[in-house]
């Protein structure tokens, strides 16, 4: 026997010029949790697509019980005994619990018993203390729920090795706590748990090990019962971080954004914003957060004219703008949009870095003249919003898709910006980011601010949100639950009522 | 006219059921290859290919079940060029499909020529003969209508409950729901994406090409061109109709081939009105089904859509 469960040896990965993994060995204890620590584009995921046979490495080797294995597919790591859930689940919405869980095992013969599977199902998410209806369709339940079903899944298929992706990101303060619980009792159980991470406190909290990567290099390897959040800070940055100093803005303009009994369908006709009053003041951030997926990007697109409201009035200083369409917002109402999904919404990756950053307004002089495009016009505005954001990148001609993502933010928000807008809607603009691009954001918003705008700021990241929101609202199943003061925006409370929590009862508790 | 005389009835169900083998034959297939997400424009030429090499297997063996085999395998051909263009090299499945209907029309046509040159409107191939299936066939209407038929049409009914069984209750079933689902979801459970693909489509080739062989064999005995005449069209919208469900397809196939049945009757009827009109009847049906019956269908949700493991 060896003291390792899991070995990785020695491990390279490039793409293209980039070296997503150096030469990186992890050594795992059965029965401990081991965390990854590192910022975003460190390799930690890299390393565990490697691990999971998604992508094969460069160079290096795998062992598991110190005997050497080859994994060219999920099939081979499934068959040695590592699972995974993966930050953006891996579920067949469409199909049931049991479904989902049977899929793919082996053995399972000619006939699906469906019927077994689920009360074996039953009995094993009972015995950790799920309550999870093996029938329910998948794409019914709650993201917590969706993790149960993704970690059941992995203890059925009797994995010993749980790679874990980020997997607090999809859950409120309040769930994270039994969450926790539940990692233990895997770890008490003799599973060995890897946890993907960049959040300092989990690792302290949860972890018994813990390897920091940077640039794609494992930076050190410690015992957490040796290290504490200030190390692990600077070993994960390289730097000193930055000791980020609130400026709220004490004194608030005129409302500037009203949303008055605003409600939206989602694509099945249900209520995703459902009566969302909201007065958002010049001068002002307005902080808006939740879990993913109760209304936040139903309010992004409705303030942008992207999707309609179904009842309820939209006013920019007192005019009533709810018919308006989205260039008209741009563009005569000034109210600037920063999509959540940059790859979706906000960028045309194909297209030139010149191109996207007219998308909005290409149309229109001095970009287009007689309805013929005057391409050195669109290419000289390009090269100054890219000098004036530090935007780095080969040529203005260079399809964007190949900028890093803080760059292609960079790009999108200088184009947003360009046209001294009075509403900022931003959406998850630090998601995918560094710390240094995620700096940048920050304080060009707070700039923003000090200018006079009004910023509407979304954000999963609590944390994120605190340092430069004034006022803090709380969206929860489509309903505001509550607008804070910046200084009673405690993480307790504001989690309290991401989970639904109404307000008596949190100030109660 | 009288629909309602007993006889009439018997005839006109007999001629519904005739008219809906081939198409539930391709839409069985459509099921399948569409269920693992794989846009199947090209049951037509499948189809098609089929009718050909049933033709051919016919005259060379002499034999309708030569026929069948030969058929079969020319389904499965044609479906092996939608997988690997569709699946492997990841062609848009829709221009893959056209360009395998218009292929296969111009093949067919062709060889068609080369081998039975002249005789080929005057040719009587070996074909399947009618099975009585003792007792169950003499109950009145549905007696001759349903165990008055030949082996194709028996085979049919097995295929269609079995293509149901398979989808539903075996773990290869699942495997292709949830590949057509979502792909990056299946193969995270160990699933290999690519062959279940391949595996659908070539089946469905092969399923396909039996509804084209059962108008060479049962009804026609001869090959002629572009004699599939549309049918693999009128499948995809009984899979959709039917809501990429086996059994749900099969009564859609079944509806229009009763509108087919009745427009012949009518044609029959009413020799004075131009028989174009009573021909478009199952196409319009078709029309008027998909935009009122249906609501909204939910089409397997990676349909048509590449899969790549590295693409990001």
């Amino acid at each position: 026997m060896t003291e390792y469960k899991l070995l990785l040896d020695d491990i390279s990965k490039s793409f293209g010029a980039t070296r997503a993994n150096d030469r990186v060995t992890l050594a795992v204890r059965p029965g401990s949790v081991h965390a990854i620590l590192g910022e975003n584009g460190a390799g930690k995921s890299t390393l565990m697509n490697i691990l999971y046979g998604l992508y094969r490495p460069d160079s290096g080797r795998i062992l598991v019980d110190g005997r050497e294995v080859e994994i060219h597919s999920p099939r081979d790591a499934l068959d040695a005994g590592i699972g995974m859930v993966h930050q953006h689940f891996m579920l067949v919405t469409q199909l049931s619990v049991v479904e989902n869980i049977v899929l793919g095992m082996k053995r399972l013969g000619l006939q699906l018993n469906l019927a077994a599977h689920s009360r074996a199902l039953e009995e094993l998410s009972q015995s950790f203390g799920f309550d999870i209806d093996p029938w329910a369709e998948v794409g019914k339940l709650s993201v917590g729920m969706q993790q149960r079903v993704e970690i059941l899944k992995l203890l059925y298929h009797e994995a010993d090795i749980l790679i874990l992706d980020e997997p607090t990101s999809v859950l409120t303060p309040g769930e994270i706590g039994p969450f926790f619980d539940l990692l233990r009792r895997l770890r008490d159980a003799g599973r060995t748990i890897i946890l993907i991470t960049h959040k300092l406190d989990e690792v302290m909290a949860i972890a018994d090990r813990v390897t920091v990567m940077q640039d794609g290099k494992v930076k050190s390897e410690l015992s957490t019962e040796e290290a504490d959040t200030d190390m692990l800070a600077h070993l994960m940055v390289g730097r000193e971080v930055m000791v980020r100093v609130r400026h709220p803005n004490r004194s608030p303009g005129a409302t500037m954004l009203r949303l008055e009994k605003i409600s939206v369908a989602d694509a099945r006709g249900l209520p995703a914003l459902d009566v969302v009053s909201i007065d958002l003041r010049a001068g002002e951030v307005l902080g808006i957060a939740g879990v993913d997926g109760n209304g936040q990007a139903e309010l992004a697109r409705v303030i942008a004219g992207l999707v309609p409201a179904q009842s309820g009035r939209l006013l920019l200083e007192g005019v009533d703008i709810t018919g308006a369409g989205v260039a008209e917002r741009l563009q005569r109402f000034g109210i600037a949009y920063v999509p959540e999904d940059r790859h979706r919404d906000g960028l045309v990756l194909d297209a030139s870095v010149a191109q996207n950053a007219v998308l909005r307004r290409y149309r229109s002089p001095p970009f287009a003249r007689m309805g013929f495009f005057r391409p050195a016009m669109i290419r000289d505005h390009a090269q100054r919003l890219a000098d004036s954001y530090s935007v780095r990148m080969q040529s203005v001609d260079q399809p964007i898709r190949f900028l890093s993502g803080g760059n292609q933010q960079k790009v999108i928000l200088a184009r947003e910006l360009d046209g001294e807008p009075r509403v900022l809607v931003v959406a998850q603009p630090t998601k995918g980011l560094d710390v240094g691009a995620i700096e940048f954001v920050q304080s060009e918003i707070i700039a923003q601010r000090d200018r006079g705008v009004a910023v509407l700021y979304i954000s999963t990241e609590l944390e994120h949100l605190l340092d430069v929101a004034d006022r803090v609202g709380v969206l929860y199943r489509g309903h505001l639950m509550d607008v804070l003061p910046a200084e009673d925006a405690s993480a307790e409370r504001v989690g309290l009522l991401m989970a639904g929590v109404a307000p008596q009862r949190a100030g109660a508790a | 006219m009288d629909l309602l005389n007993l006889q009439t009835l018997t005839d006109m169900l007999g001629t519904s059921l005739r008219l809906s083998v081939p198409l539930i034959f391709a839409a069985l297939g459509g099921v399948l290859s569409e269920r693992s997400g794989v846009f199947n424009i090209a049951l037509e030429g499948k189809i098609l290919a089929g009718a050909f090499g049933a033709a051919l297997g016919a005259f060379l063996f002499n034999d309708p079940f030569g026929g069948l085999l030969v058929g079969i395998l020319f389904g499965m051909l044609a479906g092996s060029i939608l997988a690997v263009l569709g699946v492997s090299l990841g062609v848009n499945q829709i221009v893959t499909g056209i360009a395998i209907n218009l292929f296969v029309l111009g093949i067919t046509a062709f060889l068609s020529r080369i081998v039975f040159g002249a005789q080929a409107n005057t040719l009587r191939l070996p074909g399947f003969k009618p099975i009585d299936l003792p007792g169950l066939s003499s109950i009145p209407v549905i007696g001759p209508v349903l165990f008055r038929q030949d082996l194709m049409v028996y085979l049919m009914i097995a295929l269609a409950i079995l293509v149901f069984l398979f989808l539903y209750r075996t773990p290869w079933g699942l495997a292709v729901r949830a590949v057509g689902d979502n792909p990056a979801a299946a193969d995270t459970a160990g699933i290999p994406v690519h062959g279940v693909r391949y595996g659908c489509v070539i089946a469905a080739g092969g399923l396909a090409a039996m509804g084209g062989s059962y108008i060479v064999l049962s009804q026609v005995f001869l090959f002629s061109e572009h004699m599939s005449a549309g049918k693999g069209f009128i499948a995809l919208a009984a899979v959709i109709l039917g809501r990429w469900h086996p059994l749900g397809a099969l009564a859609a196939c079944l509806l229009f081939g009763m509108f087919d049945a009745l427009q012949l009757r009518l044609q029959f009827n009413y020799q004075d009105v131009p028989h174009q009109f009573f021909q478009m009847l199952p196409y319009l049906i078709s029309i008027l089904a998909l935009v009122g019956l249906v609501g909204k269908p939910r089409p397997p949700a990676a349909i048509g859509r590449d899969y790549r493991r590295e693409a990001k």
